[in-house]
């Protein structure tokens, strides 16, 4: 690995491992998938570097299962899947969401359902991040678009589960997963590291699942002499499973509130030229780089196109989204997927506004002339 | 012309394992052989030079085509043998043929086997197989729940040892000391540092199946009568068929036969057959030789020959394995005049 601060040539996947080693990431486990093994390979180099442990699993469940045990363990941990390594990790995702472990899951996206195209990109799994595991669940999904941001976007990853306690899943498609970009990387020493609410006071007192002010109990250091009791049954305060339906409703509300209250600090976006425009375009990964040009070119010809990239692709960040496309009679949704965010959008946007979706469920990518040409399309009507 | 299947057979063209079908007896030549062959896997897929998997899977499944006179589903697990068999839009399979998943694979044959059950086609057999990943890892649990319920499937073990298709990363099968992707010649212990590669084919004789075989591209002839006695017993069978390659292994793509041999003759790779739980054959090692010839056709076991020194433990550690394989198998006929 060559030394931070300074120009270099890196991959997509490469740069998700090193973004995680700076983050403190100290555990990863991991099966072979196409097109995320490269995560697992690097990983394999560079934890051992840094006193870390990598451990290649049996399959895609055993590789969560470990995860969440090294996060309950203290440890900073994380693994990387596609497509069908992401469905089989869903119970465990439940479990994490539901007993409150922190863990990052990295989803290379490639086309789907089933083994589907495993060395071609989609975006198809965008409803799935927020809503793979069963139950009602909390769960934060980010969506880079280049290295330099998988690399920034795993800092923040481990940052937001880590503070949180809420599963943080990283997505993005294959061409991004192994596009190779110039990159300058900050020094590690300048990263700073999260670091979880230890419980601190009299164990006899401790509740594991405390409501404190900002909804995140805080979590018993393994090693401290505290009693903590977790399970994938819905629990007390206390950690001890319940039934009672006060206690049930309290603590499935305190769960989803968490990331209410937290709101301002998950969500993230970038936004080019929203403030006067008429069409607004609203992507994700790769699908938002064809999408950046196509407005620049738009810009050019005179069209009032701005881009709103959601970085947080869940929760939504619904606030910023409605004050950008104020002015806004369209929204254009490019994704690779035959229409997943463009749902999320028809549910934000106002009466007035109309959605319009751009897809392609062929295992291409989606180029910025069809995106300007939709735009031109809107614009003559 | 000379009729050549009526020239005798020496002692010295038998008795090796290059003597040609043409000098055999009609009953004795492969499936291979004979013109009347079905051909399960036709030419035209895309496995690399040397590929042991394509030579294991070709002589395996045209030999239970033979058994089962073309009534034959087989169900086939992700790897390489799923994808270079079946490049859009071609496929090799001359057969019904099922991909399922990855780790899925016994589960669906099970299926497969209960549904001609029920439509009463007892003639309709069923093969299940996969790689060493999807075998030993992925499938494992699938795998041993066929077994325990002793389903109607002979799931067929293609073993090389790695996850090939993805780009070699270690799988339970791995070896100790071999570099995959994911585990890397460096370090104080290079190499695959986990166990001996998880035994299937004994955790296969645990499950008291009605038949447990190992085979090797090295001795086809075994091969193809392990497959064709396995077709003839109904319940679980299971058979674990090593397979070099030459791309995971760094050996060179014309060395298959040869590096598959020395794991037979070194002891690593003992080929037997066990029927419900009890060991009842054993392929002699005809000439023992030392894993140290076996490890150096392979540049994954490079690191073990580097120029600034051999890493005698390591070697010795997987001579040991050897002999312990010679020794609980009995590899070697013991009284001999010496």
């Amino acid at each position: 690995m060559r030394a931070t601060g300074q120009l270099q040539n890196l991959q997509g996947n490469h740069a998700c491992a090193m973004g995680a080693i700076a983050a403190g990431c100290r555990f990863f486990a991991g099966y072979p998938i196409t097109p995320s093994s490269e995560i697992a390979e690097k990983m394999s180099l560079e934890l051992p570097k840094v006193d870390g442990i990598f451990i290649q699993m049996e399959d895609e469940i055993a590789s969560m299962g470990a995860i969440l045990g090294a996060s309950m363990g203290g440890s900073k941990a994380m693994t990387a899947t596609s497509g069908p390594g992401f469905s089989l990790k869903q119970e465990n995702l439940g479990y994490a969401a539901g007993a409150e472990i922190p863990c990052v899951v990295v989803n290379v996206m490639r086309g789907g359902p089933s083994t589907g195209l495993p060395t071609r990109p989609a975006q198809g799994d965008i409803m799935q991040a927020r809503w793979g595991t069963h139950g009602d669940h909390g769960v934060i999904v980010l969506a880079p678009c280049s290295v330099k941001e998988i690399y920034q976007e795993m800092i923040r990853a481990f940052w937001l589960t880590e503070t949180l306690r809420v599963p943080v899943v990283v997505i993005y498609d294959e061409v991004i997963g192994h596009l190779v970009e110039t990159v300058e990387l900050p020094s590690p020493q300048s990263i700073e590291q999260a670091e979880r609410k230890w419980a601190s006071g009299p164990s006899a007192e401790f509740l594991p699942y405390q409501k404190t002010k900002d909804m995140v109990p805080a979590m018993a250091r393994p090693g401290d002499g505290y009693r903590a009791h977790t399970t994938g049954l819905t629990t007390s305060e206390s950690g001890f499973p319940t039934q009672d339906p006060g206690q049930v409703e309290a603590m499935v509300t305190r769960r989803l509130g968490k990331l209410e209250h937290h709101a301002a600090d998950i969500a993230s976006y970038e936004e080019i030229d929203c403030k006067d425009a008429k069409i607004i375009l609203v992507t994700v990964g790769i699908s938002a780089r064809a999408a950046a040009r196509a407005q620049q070119q738009a810009r050019d010809k005179g069209l009032k196109v701005g881009l709103f990239r959601p970085i947080t692709l869940w929760p939504f960040p619904v606030v910023a989204f409605r004050a950008a496309s104020k002015k806004a009679t369209h929204i254009i949704v490019p994704e690779m997927n035959a229409g997943q965010l463009i749902l999320e959008i028809e549910r934000l946007m106002s009466a007035k506004q109309t959605a319009v979706g751009i897809n392609r469920i062929d295992g291409e990518v989606i180029d910025p002339v069809a995106i300007l040409e939709k735009i031109e399309e809107i614009s003559r009507a | 012309m000379t009729d050549q299947t009526s020239q005798p057979v020496k002692f010295y063209q038998t008795g090796t394992h290059t003597v040609g079908n043409r000098l055999l007896d009609d009953a004795k030549r492969t499936v291979q052989s004979s013109m009347d062959r079905s051909n399960a896997i036709t030419s035209g897929h895309r496995a690399c030079q040397g590929c042991g998997e394509a030579l294991g899977a070709r002589y395996a499944l045209d030999a239970a085509m033979r058994a089962t006179e073309g009534q034959l589903v087989a169900v086939n697990a992700t790897g390489c043998l799923e994808v270079f068999t079946t490049p859009y839009p071609e496929t090799s399979w001359q057969l019904p043929w099922l991909h399922s998943l990855f780790g899925n694979a016994p589960a669906v044959a099970t299926g497969v086997a209960a549904a001609l059950r029920v439509k009463g086609r007892k003639d309709v057999k069923v093969v299940a197989q996969g790689g060493d990943g999807g075998t030993t890892d992925i499938g494992f649990g699938c795998l041993s729940g066929m077994f325990e319920r002793n389903d109607d499937v002979l799931y067929i073990c293609y073993d090389n040892e790695a996850y090939m298709n993805t780009g070699v990363q270690r799988s339970s099968a791995t070896p100790p000391a071999a570099r995959t992707a994911t585990t890397q010649a460096i370090g104080d212990a290079p190499g695959n540092v986990f166990g001996t590669g998880k035994n299937l084919p004994l955790i296969a004789m645990a499950h008291n199946i009605p038949y447990v075989a190992t085979a090797s591209v090295a001795d086809l002839h075994d091969l193809e009568a392990k497959v064709t006695k396995a077709m003839a017993i109904s319940g679980s069978r299971y058979i674990h068929i090593m397979v070099p390659c030459p791309l995971g292994w760094g050996s060179a793509s014309d060395a298959t036969i040869s590096v598959a041999r020395l794991a037979v003759e070194s002891g690593l790779f003992p080929l037997f057959e066990a029927e419900n739980g009890t060991l009842t054959k054993v392929n002699k090692i005809r000439r023992l030789v030392q894993v140290e010839g076996y490890l150096k056709m392979q540049k994954r076991f490079a690191h073990l020959f580097a120029k600034d020194g051999k890493d005698q433990d390591s070697i010795d550690a997987i001579q040991a394995m050897a002999n312990h394989n010679i020794e609980r198998f009995g590899l070697i006929d013991v009284d001999t005049t010496s």
